[in-house]
């Protein structure tokens, strides 16, 4: 990890009710760097980077944007430190009573300031960089799950954020749909130094994406490796190389 | 030419022969809003017309989306006037961005087709509702047949199906029933009293809750309630069925969503209603009796007599027969813009709403085709 550390996730513990998902989860992410979070289904992939987002506050411990620590900052803190970073969803969320500009638009006039027609030009190069141009006016029930994505992905870049969620990207997606996904996020990386952490659990992009990773397991409930997902396959830990060669041991 | 104010990003316009050369300066950044295209628009459309489009980047400090968005909009106002645009001086992020944006061509809007002549506007509606009235007589036929595989004991549905949607439509209305008609029993008494005391016939009182209550007031307010709790209930629990692709599984299956969701919704109100509108009107005359008691002074025993005899039985069954009807016309409505549900989370607020309003329609229209007939039969 040469790069500066930009996220760093210091001993995390997440749970639900009384069921604890994760504990003592620990890494650093460094600027422009894309970083994947795997695991076997259930393990809390997700919950993870829900607590990243903002969205479900740890047990124990914190995430920290450039050494600033999200969950003991101030409310107003937080919402400055959610403008850093856009978050695109496992099903793209899409509002689906706005076209697909209009849902651009909403962070760009809500969050960013923009007037409505300032916004909406933004959107349109936003959808156009996600190869739907010409789609600014269809609703989320109009297009295909695949565009669905890259609509709610032109939406998490709206406000050309430092940072970029992606909950499975390439669920639901055919190979090329997902293949072509996969190079947008590397496109948007090496354009505007975006950080990309990467929630997935598809081989081929945790290899072809990803600097590095983590692996959350399931059953010990709590991170078992971390480095480089190719040397990963190598890892000590047998259900770590089980999951990266799947199965061939 | 000076550029827009500096409050965006800036940039500077000058011609070179058939070269409209476009200068960006400074710093742009989406946090200070875009620059207007307008000058750009303008120095496209001089005459004589410039032929390419050439960006200059020199005096440009940082940079960000708004720099793409405002490059992306005038290019394609230049390319579409047929100039040839150069970029190769801008920065290779924008370059790449750019290049991004442009590898898919923008797919021409679909027309519009929206007519909005008058004749459209008036015979769109109709239609629609002609197309409606098919469909809602299509699943009228269908719940039938599940109806009828249920006598046959065909019927497929879970029961314990049936015992929660009994729960949910009996037990769980009870405290919104007995608030309500406690206090329709009350508003109507009073509003009676205020009338029948100026003949000296207030004990009359007693025979207007009664009547009124048991007869028409208990299942037809019985009814709107259902309307608005159960029958919304039905409509969003199908309808987000339908959104999440449960009724298509559930149709893979082999299983009729008819049968399956219809059925025990439709039999659990319609059984429960008649014993929903006996609590109902049992505590429309307490509401009655209690606004006579206390505020009107009359005996207890006078105005429970006076109920008594004003009570004849057949205006209690003509009540509960009509709450079977209204029962069935709420869970049915419910059903049926929940199954017919769009697939976003929209239609399932569009659904609700259409079985609360045709649900509360129809059971209205239902009571007034109930008062006609009974009249008729001089019941």
């Amino acid at each position: 990890m040469g790069a500066p550390a930009q996220i760093e996730v210091r001993d995390l513990t997440m749970g639900y009710g009384e069921s604890i998902v994760q504990r003592d989860v620990a890494f650093t992410v460094g600027q422009g760097e894309v970083f994947v979070i795997m695991g076997d289904s259930g393990c809390g992939k997700s919950t993870l980077m829900r607590h990243m987002v903002g969205l479900n506050a740890p047990r124990a411990g914190d995430v920290f944007y450039d050494g600033e620590g999200y969950w003991a900052a101030a409310e107003e803190r937080r919402e400055a430190l959610k403008r850093r970073f856009g978050v695109l969803y496992q099903y793209a969320a899409l509002f689906s009573s706005m076209t697909l500009a209009e849902n651009v638009a909403v962070p760009l006039v809500e969050q960013g300031g923009l007037g409505q027609g300032e916004a909406l030009a933004v959107a349109r190069l936003k959808l156009a960089l996600v190869g739907l141009a010409g789609f600014e006016g269809h609703y989320p029930a109009e297009i295909s799950g695949g565009m669905k994505k890259r609509a709610g992905l032109a939406r998490a870049m709206a406000l050309d954020p430092d940072i970029l969620y992606f909950d499975e990207p390439s669920a639901g997606l055919d190979p090329l749909s997902s293949r072509r996904l996969d190079d947008l996020i590397l496109e948007l990386r090496d354009s505007l130094g975006t950080t990309i952490v990467l929630v997935t659990h598809e081989l081929p992009s945790i290899f072809e994406l990803g600097d590095n990773a983590v692996f959350l397991d399931a059953e010990k409930k709590t991170m078992t490796a971390k480095g480089r997902p190719a040397e990963l396959k190598d890892s000590p830990d047998p259900k770590v190389r089980a999951f990266l060669t799947r199965g061939r041991l | 030419m000076s550029g827009p104010e500096p409050s965006h990003g800036r940039y500077s316009l000058q011609r070179e022969s058939d070269t409209l050369l476009l200068s960006l300066h400074d710093a742009w950044a989406l946090s200070r809003g875009l620059a207007p295209a307008g000058p750009v628009l303008e120095a496209l459309e001089a005459a004589p017309p410039p032929r390419r489009l050439a960006f200059r980047a020199e005096g440009l400090a940082t940079w960000d989306s708004s720099l793409v968005a405002f490059v992306y909009a005038v290019a394609g106002e230049a390319a579409a006037r047929g100039l040839q645009v150069d970029t190769s001086a801008l920065p290779e992020g924008a370059r790449k961005l750019l290049g991004l944006a442009w590898a898919v061509p923008a797919r021409p809007a679909a027309p519009s087709a929206e007519d909005d002549s008058l004749l459209a506007r008036v015979g769109g509606p109709a239609l629609a509702t002609w197309t409606t009235a098919g469909d809602a007589l299509a699943f009228l036929g269908e719940t039938a047949l599940a109806f009828l595989a249920l006598l046959r004991g065909r019927a497929r549905f879970r029961h314990v199906d049936l015992l929660h949607a009994f729960e949910a439509s009996g037990v769980g209305a009870l405290g919104i029933v007995a608030l309500i008609n406690f206090l329709i029993g009350a508003v109507l008494a009073f509003v009676g009293a205020v009338q029948l005391q100026q003949f000296g016939a207030t004990i009359y009182v007693a025979d207007l809750v009664a009547v009124g209550v048991a007869r028409e007031l208990g299942a037809l307010m019985t009814g709107i309630v259902m309307s608005g709790r159960t029958g919304a209930s039905f409509a969003a629990v199908l309808g987000t069925m339908t959104v999440n692709e449960e009724v298509d599984a559930l149709q893979t299956m082999g299983l009729r969503p008819a049968e399956f969701l219809v059925l025990p919704r439709v039999l659990s109100t319609a059984l429960m209603m008649p014993a929903l509108v006996a609590y109902a009107d049992l505590l429309g005359l307490l509401g009655g009796a209690f606004v006579a008691v206390v505020g009107l002074d009359l005996g207890t025993l006078q105005y429970l007599q006076q109920t008594q005899d004003a009570l004849a039985l057949r205006h209690v069954l003509i009540g509960l027969v009509k709450s079977v009807v209204f029962g069935g016309i709420v869970a049915l409505s419910g059903c049926y813009y929940g199954i017919r549900c769009g697939r976003s989370a929209a239609a399932v607020g569009e659904a609700t709403t259409k079985a609360v309003v045709t649900g509360i329609l129809l059971v209205v229209v239902a009571d007034a085709v109930f008062t006609v007939l009974l009249h008729a039969m001089q019941l």
